[in-house]
């Protein structure tokens, strides 16, 4: 019998391409299995195999979301795999989005399965659950191990066209689906069973979980930007030399805020990027790149602006759990207010 | 951080390279970026050109913040 045929998608930093230095590479197609490849190879036996490993790297990719996914798919189409795998991402956000793309890519254009991991809190995670089983992964390689036997089991059940059963038997996120079943009780059992648990102070469960949305309303626009104090908020990690408050270089638990009082430009003798998510190189000559402070001085000698705030509030947005960006977010807009300020320009890598 | 600045009232501009990151998380002003290492300006181009490149990408996010929205908003 021939073996099934799988495609396996991977980044840069998991094909031994290189980190944020290889982040820029163009597509390309490996034959056989490669990095993360081997284990789920291992894992699937002797039934399957991996044709195919496409790379791609996570920089090209974000910029170039259409023509990376159209150069990918005409690398893929020609193996006619069974099967299609990206990542697992972990918690990289920018690989997250490059597998949930590309996995939504070949299963609308090439008509077969796919399958990929993330760690919850990827943003991959939201824009993707619902079109795509994204397995459920720790958040650094280090859960490979553990997420390897959940794609064969997924991997398998697809390519056989097998049930999937609910995420948290199956091992992947919550996708938002319903799935009418018969309960062995009636409802109104089962309404005072939850009751009982509840009063006890015991777990539990809701059988109807309603799907959260956290949106904020827009504000209405600023009206008199001639008179508007603006301040420079970033998730991009630059902080002064020597990073005096060490904020983290990923995952970061806090943020910091700096003066930029009389200065004209960002200069770098006073400060540095401790981003890890993005190639240094060029912030760490040209700050300006991530806080835009010498044109937004002109603009305010110019009286476009009224008056730009004499600090800027800084974090390293890469790793860093929504949770914590949403925490420092409530500490600081107090100040914010405080201080008068009319508008925010937030700067992201 | 965006929601939490436009929460309280404060219009807030969102200048990002990954666009489909930000609309992920809910900013309603989005201004895309030039490139990941390099969000505002350009260093492959000569000192002038990138900061011209950024002077215009603060036009737009200044002209974002000008612009009533009643949805997320990408200005191009």
């Amino acid at each position: 019998m021939a073996k099934y045929k799988i495609v396996h998608y991977i980044n840069n930093f998991f094909s031994g391409a290189g980190g944020e230095e290889a982040a820029g590479m163009r597509p390309e197609v490996h034959e056989g299995a490669m990095g993360p490849g081997l284990a789920l190879l291992e894992a699937f036996g002797e039934d399957y195999e991996i044709a195919a490993t496409v790379v791609c790297g996570d920089n090209y990719f974000g910029e170039n979301l259409e023509d990376a996914t159209a150069e990918l798919l005409s690398m893929i189409e020609p193996f006619k795999p069974d099967l299609f795998i990206a990542g697992p991402a972990f918690n990289a956000g920018r690989y997250g989005v490059a597998c949930g793309t590309i996995c939504k890519a070949v299963e609308k254009e090439l008509g077969i399965p796919v399958l990929t991991g993330m760690y919850e809190e990827n943003p991959g995670v939201d824009m993707f659950r619902k079109d795509l089983i994204v397995i459920k992964t720790k958040n650094s390689a280090a859960g490979m191990r553990k997420a390897v036997p959940v794609f064969k089991n997924l991997g398998e059940k697809l390519v056989k066209g097998e049930e999937i059963l609910g995420p948290d038997i199956e091992g992947y996120l919550e996708r938002g689906i319903r799935v009418n079943y018969f309960a062995e009780k009636r409802g109104s059992e089962r309404a005072i069973e939850l009751l009982v648990k509840k009063c006890r102070g015991e777990e539990c469960p809701t059988e109807y979980p309603m799907p959260k949305f956290d949106r904020v309303e827009p504000t209405a626009p600023v009206t008199d930007m001639a008179h508007t104090k603006i301040a420079i908020v970033t998730s991009g990690g630059i902080v002064p030399q020597g990073n005096p408050d060490h904020i983290e270089s990923s995952s970061a638990t806090k943020y910091g805020i700096y003066s930029i009082a009389g200065m004209e430009r960002m200069d770098k003798k006073d400060f540095m990027t401790v981003h890890g998510g993005y190639d240094r190189a060029f912030v760490t000559e040209d700050p300006n790149l991530v806080i835009p402070l010498d044109v937004l001085r002109e603009m305010e000698k110019e009286g476009v602006i009224g008056e730009l705030a004499d600090y800027f509030i800084t974090t390293t947005g890469t790793g860093t759990a929504t949770g914590n960006a949403k925490a420092f977010g409530e500490d600081f807009v107090g100040k914010l207010k405080e201080d008068g300020i009319g508008a925010v320009i937030l700067t992201s890598t | 951080m965006v929601k939490e600045i436009e929460r309280v009232g404060i219009p807030v501009v969102h200048i990002c390279t990954v666009v489909p990151i930000s609309k992920t998380i809910g900013a309603n002003r989005i201004v895309p970026a030039i490139g990941i290492p390099y969000p505002l300006g350009d260093p492959t181009k000569s000192a002038e050109q990138s900061k011209k490149i950024r002077r215009e990408l603060v036009e737009r996010g200044l002209k974002a913040l000008e612009t009533p929205v009643s949805e997320q908003t990408v200005f191009e």
